[in-house]
């Protein structure tokens, strides 16, 4: 009896781990897979097998066409300005003065905000008559935007609130990076007759460019996943402008109750996703350590 | 190859005064070491010769220019860290030839300096590895490799050895100092060990608290110490010193003599109190025999002193007499003077106890 003990007593004590893991992670992911061949509409007890009915379906749709391109646009725009952004941010602000972490401090701060609050808040600030944001620019002169309420500018603004959003995490862990950089070796560079150019480019950008990455990657696979924002702001809309992949597959699932159709375009993320991790992995497994 | 030259050299930070008042020549071509406790000052007076640190007053001159607003790179100096501070992004080449390219030279002259001087410190095969690859001893190379190269006026080194082990560290003591007979450049040299110090400079700049305690060769400033601070500083175990209050009669009232010192190796240890001038009885507290000496730990009525004997047989008895030459006993006055051994000789130090 307590040598069976002894030998189980290891899966005994990881079993509830698996077993939440397993109930809420691959069980569900799995059934989204077996839905993805499937027709249901949520309640009737039979589900029809389709095949590659639902994937054909997709294809096909001009309006799951244009949320895969939405989203792509979207993760372009805002992961690419975010990490520029945060990178020239963190440059400038990582300094040991007082005042520096204040700004520090203030930058951070969109991060600790519920996203449903900043949505709300960039509505207000973005409403075309009554906006601060058209206030300011008819103050300067400056031609007004229509913002969240033209087909043009939609997606353009949510990208803005996504980069608003996350560039202060962005910046924090970019100036943890600087600082983790010896500073003898700008003492060597100095002595070695380096400019400040060169000094950035052989050393800050190399030794941070493990930290970037881990960002950029973590950033794709957030923006692929942007739905907060667009629900309460958008709608996915106006005429398809802000729908993206998730806010498609939501409305597709619990919206029309089109379960199998939804699920297909769910099997589409997971594909996308994954290749990011897997990219993630191999290229962190691969990757320079400095020390 | 030039001299270095400090006039009226203050650093303070904020509040606190790190160097104060230093005045000091180090020679052309000399191989000068600081030298001093944690905290005296000596890697803030490395620093300002490579301008790293910027002096609060006063002027240094590398050779006859003035130096104060020269940046760093313009000032043909070249550094050591003690952490060596090599570019983990870059090669053994990458590093050497950094400081090269920012000085614009040419791709076929950098190619034979790099090849130069990886032959001097033997790090030819490793020319294409990437510095994590390589021991502690083989990085120290490229650091002195990276400073060779830019055939500087001055070499400094900041604590160099101090990552290595014991066996390294003494291997390399001994190439640095080929090395700068080779180079006949000037070198300086920091360092908290006085057996580097010792056996490496031709100069020694010992420092206590930002101030220069006594700038001298090896062998003077053993010899001959300024101070209590330098001899206690210099020299394992440190200098024995006994205040005159302890010794039974002295007349070194008059003269402001506040304590007497001699070296633990220059103590002779006796069953009989001997013909001395200085005689005490003793008893051994502690023993440590390292082979080709002894240091002995002595309990005598004038406090606790160190003995030093070379190859001579263990002495193991209880009661013992602990006595000096006369010629090797230094006089400290109050404010921690040494008036040289070789003042008043004929002065008989009565202390002969009979307890």
């Amino acid at each position: 009896m307590s040598r069976w003990l002894e030998r189980f007593r290891p899966y005994l004590m990881v079993a509830p781990a698996i077993i939440v893991f397993v109930l809420f992670f691959i069980y569900p992911i799995g059934y989204m897979i077996y839905l993805s061949f499937h027709e249901w509409d949520f309640i009737s007890p039979d589900k029809q097998f389709v095949g590659l009915d639902n994937f054909a379906g997709l294809s096909e749709h001009p309006e799951f066409l244009k949320s895969l391109e939405n989203t792509f646009v979207f993760t372009f725009f805002s992961v690419g300005i975010t990490t520029v952004l945060a990178l020239l941010l963190a440059l400038w602000i990582n300094r040991p003065t007082r005042f520096y972490g204040f700004v520090q401090g203030a930058v951070f701060s969109p991060h600790i905000i519920s996203l449903v609050s900043i949505a709300m808040l960039w509505m207000w600030l973005m409403d075309p008559q009554y906006g601060l944001l058209n206030w300011g620019l008819e103050m300067f002169g400056l031609p007004q935007s229509q913002w969240l309420a033209s087909p043009e500018t939609a997606l353009y603004s949510i990208i803005l609130v996504a980069i608003w959003k996350s560039i202060g995490f962005n910046t924090l862990i970019i100036i943890a990076g600087l600082q983790s950089i010896p500073p003898h070796l700008y003492e060597a560079a100095a002595l070695d007759q380096s400019s400040r150019f060169t000094s950035f480019a052989k050393i800050t950008f190399p030794m941070i460019s493990p930290t970037l990455f881990f960002l950029i990657i973590m950033n794709l696979i957030g923006s692929f996943q942007v739905f907060e924002t667009i629900d309460i702001m958008t709608q996915g809309g106006p005429l398809q402008s802000t729908n993206t992949l998730v806010y498609y597959i939501y409305e597709y699932g619990f919206r029309f109750f089109q379960l199998g159709y939804a699920s297909s375009a769910g099997v589409i993320l997971l594909i996308v996703l994954s290749i990011l991790t897997v990219l993630y992995f191999f290229l962190m497994s691969k990757r320079v350590h400095y020390q | 190859m030039a001299e270095i030259r400090f006039e009226n050299v203050k650093k303070t930070y904020g509040e606190d005064t790190i160097i104060s008042d230093m005045n000091m020549t180090i020679k052309d071509g000399s191989f000068t070491v600081i030298v001093g406790p944690s905290g005296c000052g000596k890697s803030t007076t490395l620093r300002m010769i490579a301008g790293l640190e910027t002096q609060t007053e006063g002027n240094i001159y590398i050779g006859d220019r003035l130096v104060n607003d020269v940046s760093p790179g313009k000032r043909n100096v070249s550094m050591v860290f003690q952490n060596y501070a090599l570019y983990p992004t870059m090669s053994v080449k990458g590093n050497i030839e950094f400081g090269l390219k920012n000085r614009k030279v040419q791709k076929a002259e950098r190619q034979k300096l790099i090849e130069e001087v990886a032959e001097i410190v033997g790090l030819t095969p490793y020319l294409n590895k990437k510095p994590q690859k390589l021991s502690g001893g083989q990085r120290q190379r490229v650091a002195l490799a990276r400073a060779m190269v830019k055939k500087p006026d001055v070499f400094i080194l900041d604590e160099p050895l101090s990552n290595l082990d014991a066996k390294l560290r003494q291997q390399m003591r001994s190439e640095l100092v080929q090395l700068h007979a080779k180079l006949g450049t000037t070198f300086v040299y920091v360092t908290h060990d006085q057996v580097e110090a010792m056996s490496m400079g031709d100069e020694i700049v010992l420092l206590d608290q930002g101030e220069i305690m006594q700038m001298a060769p090896p062998l003077d400033l053993y010899n001959y110490p300024a101070n209590r601070f330098t001899a206690q500083f210099i020299g394992t175990p440190p200098m024995n010193l006994v205040s005159v209050d302890q010794l039974p009669s002295a007349g070194f009232r008059e003269k402001a003599v506040e304590q007497i010192g001699f070296r633990p190796e220059k103590a002779k240890l006796r069953h009989f109190p001997g013909n001395d001038q200085f005689s005490m009885p003793c008893t051994i507290l502690n023993r440590e025999t390292l082979g080709s000496e002894i240091i002995y730990q002595l309990d005598t009525f004038a406090g606790k002193l160190y003995a030093k004997t070379f190859n001579e047989p263990v002495v193991d008895d209880e009661q013992l007499f602990v006595s000096v030459n006369n010629e090797d006993i230094y006089y400290f006055k109050e404010n921690g003077r040494c008036i040289a051994p070789y003042f008043n000789r004929e002065t008989p130090i009565k202390v002969r106890s009979t307890v």
